[in-house]
């Protein structure tokens, strides 16, 4: 078993499109979609973004990091929400991001996402990291 | 290293397919997801189970040749509901010669695909799947107890279940059985000839039946997550892939059947007791006792969904079942810091329900144990003795093994080394049985 982050990505064409979605039918879209994963026993954690425009971006590209307000600039693609899903294998992960009810002009990237075990677990840091994912229960 | 004239295997086919391998593991993936629902959707359509799973693994046949040549269709679930239909068609056509109401049924089914949609190309970037939703969580829960019906024996429920319910591949099965692929196949064979012979309709059972075959649904999970846990043979200890497999159908069955405790603590059980894999294996493979195990190793999210479980279980407010009470059980194991912190007392309670709504000598047994835990092995030898002298348990290697570890602990070694040698001759896991011999040669006196 693996897991795997299905990062949403959208352009200006995908927020316009659920713009004009009424809510009420987002909603339950999403939620049908949620539901699937549930039900078979794939789903690991899921969220959303808020609105880009109220975001901000701090820049490292100078000596000091830079801090601007959202949007931001030259990016096409905006990161809106991920889900990470609990699969055998890379493929199952590609078809039940196929069955995202997203909006045209949105992309989902697929990544797996490595588990602490893959670490070295004699490294201090890792030995923290572990202890707080035991504490909050994030294994 | 890559060389020229290797053969291609990871490249496409020569005529611009995909090749073999990722349609092997795409039509895997799809399946996974879909089998029940495809198998369900199927076997409602024609009214026949053991057509149903043949036509579906036709077309997963099918689809490993065509995808590989052609590329994964847009709709690939479409696609195997289509094919898969296709052929329960062609199948009642064959039929027809013999029998005319076959003729009819071909042309319902055939008619069924031009409304249904099922090789419709996908809308909206969303695959639109070819399935009524209200009909679907019927089928397949009425698929999972087809699959777990008492005519069929324990072993072709749990490989009819793994297949057409979790979406499983016969070598799979076979590999997580240790159990030739052939045999897999022919179980599965065998347990349809059997479904069609006894003429299980596919439906849901009756009200009056429907609490005793869920029962039996729920053995099912229970074995293969068994399997997994305490390996009946071969040298690794657990399978936890297998687990995960059990965990997987425990929760859709939850989902479809939200309102049965039972089904809630099941899931509760096995997760909680998943949450300990990572402790239970030492380094060169061998079991790790309770006592031993490096609590900072048991899974902290699967002990969170465990007891979540155990709580949906309790709130349903018909009580605790054998699960629940085995789920409340582990619960006590999970939430202690060590032995010493363990609420034995609260355990010694849950084996004595446990012992009043599911009696079983083994259940007697880990209350002595409970027993000796939380008042000491003095009266917990008390109640191993008359287990012993019921002849309860006799040629198994769990009651010397607890006498054993009892007599130890009152000082007695001569006679707790007897017993564990006992126990040790009587054990058919290697693994197991190195922990009772060590434990025998570690007694002095």
């Amino acid at each position: 078993m693996a897991k795997y982050m299905l990062i949403m990505r959208g352009t200006d064409e995908s927020m316009a499109a659920m713009m004009e979605k009424p809510f009420e039918e987002m909603l339950e879209t999403m939620g049908r979609f949620n539901d699937e994963l549930i039900k078979a026993g794939v789903l690991v954690a899921a969220e959303g973004l808020d609105d880009p425009s109220q975001g901000v971006v701090v820049d490292f590209g100078g000596e000091t990091p830079v801090v601007t307000d959202g949007p931001y600039g030259e990016t096409k693609e905006l990161f809106g929400g991920f889900y990470v899903l609990d699969v055998a294998s890379k493929e199952e992960a590609v078809e039940w991001a196929k069955r995202i009810p997203a909006v045209p002009g949105s992309k989902c990237e697929i990544r797996r996402v490595p588990s602490i075990d893959e670490f070295p677990q004699d490294n201090e840091w890792i030995v923290r990291e572990r202890a707080w994912r035991e504490r909050t229960g994030q294994l | 290293m890559a060389r020229a004239d290797g053969p291609a295997l990871s490249r496409g086919a020569p005529d611009g397919g995909p090749g073999a391998e990722p349609a092997r593991r795409a039509v895997e993936a799809v399946w996974r997801i879909e089998s029940a629902r495809i198998v369900g959707a199927l076997a409602r359509y024609t009214g026949d189970f053991a057509l149903a799973e043949d036509v579906a693994q036709e077309a997963v046949a099918e689809a490993l040749v065509s995808w590989a040549r052609d590329g994964e269709p847009a709709n690939p679930v479409g696609w195997l509901l289509a094919t898969a239909r296709r052929r329960a068609i062609d199948a009642f056509r064959r039929r027809s010669a013999l029998d005319e109401r076959y003729a009819l049924l071909a042309g319902q089914l055939a008619e069924g695909e031009a409304t249904s949609g099922a090789a419709a190309p996908p809308r909206g970037g969303s695959v639109e799947l070819p399935w009524d939703p209200d009909r679907v969580e019927d089928d397949v829960l009425a698929l999972v107890f087809v699959a777990c019906h008492p005519v069929l024996s324990p072993e072709a429920r749990v490989a009819l279940t793994l297949r057409t319910v979790g979406g499983l591949s016969s070598e799979e099965i076979a590999r997580a059985f240790l159990v030739p692929v052939p045999t897999v196949q022919a179980r599965i064979t065998r347990a349809k000839k059997t479904i069609a012979a006894a003429g299980v309709p596919f439906a849901l059972p009756p009200a009056d039946e429907r609490r005793a075959r869920l029962g039996g649904v729920l053995s099912v999970l229970y074995v293969i997550f068994t399997e997994a846990s305490t390996a009946t043979g071969g040298d690794r200890l657990l399978r936890t892939d297998l687990g995960y497999e059990a965990i997987r159908l425990a929760r859709t069955l939850v989902a479809l059947l939200p309102d049965e405790p039972e089904a809630h603590g099941l899931l509760a059980l096995c997760e909680l007791t998943a949450a300990r894999f990572p402790a239970r294996v030492g380094p060169d493979g061998e079991a790790v006792l309770l006592e031993d195990q490096d609590r900072r190793l048991w899974d902290r999210s699967a002990i969170r969904r465990g007891l979540a479980a155990l709580g949906r279980a309790a709130a349903v407010g018909r009580g605790l079942g054998p699960y629940g009470l085995q789920a409340a059980i582990a619960a006590c194991h999970a939430s202690a810091g060590s032995v010493a912190e363990t609420d034995w007392e609260r355990i010694v309670l849950l084996y004595e329900a446990l012992g009043r709504v599911a009696p079983s000598p083994v259940v007697e047994l880990n209350r002595a144990v409970a027993v000796a835990m939380a008042s000491g092995p003095g009266p917990a030898l008390a109640l191993v003795d008359e287990l012993a002298v019921a002849g309860r348990l006799s040629g198994s290697h769990l009651l010397p093994s607890v006498r054993g570890e009892l007599l130890a602990r009152l000082g007695r070694a001569a006679e707790a080394r007897a017993e564990l040698e006992l126990a040790a001759r009587l054990c058919g896991n290697v693994r197991e049985r190195a922990v009772l011999l060590r434990k025998a040669a570690a007694l002095t006196g």
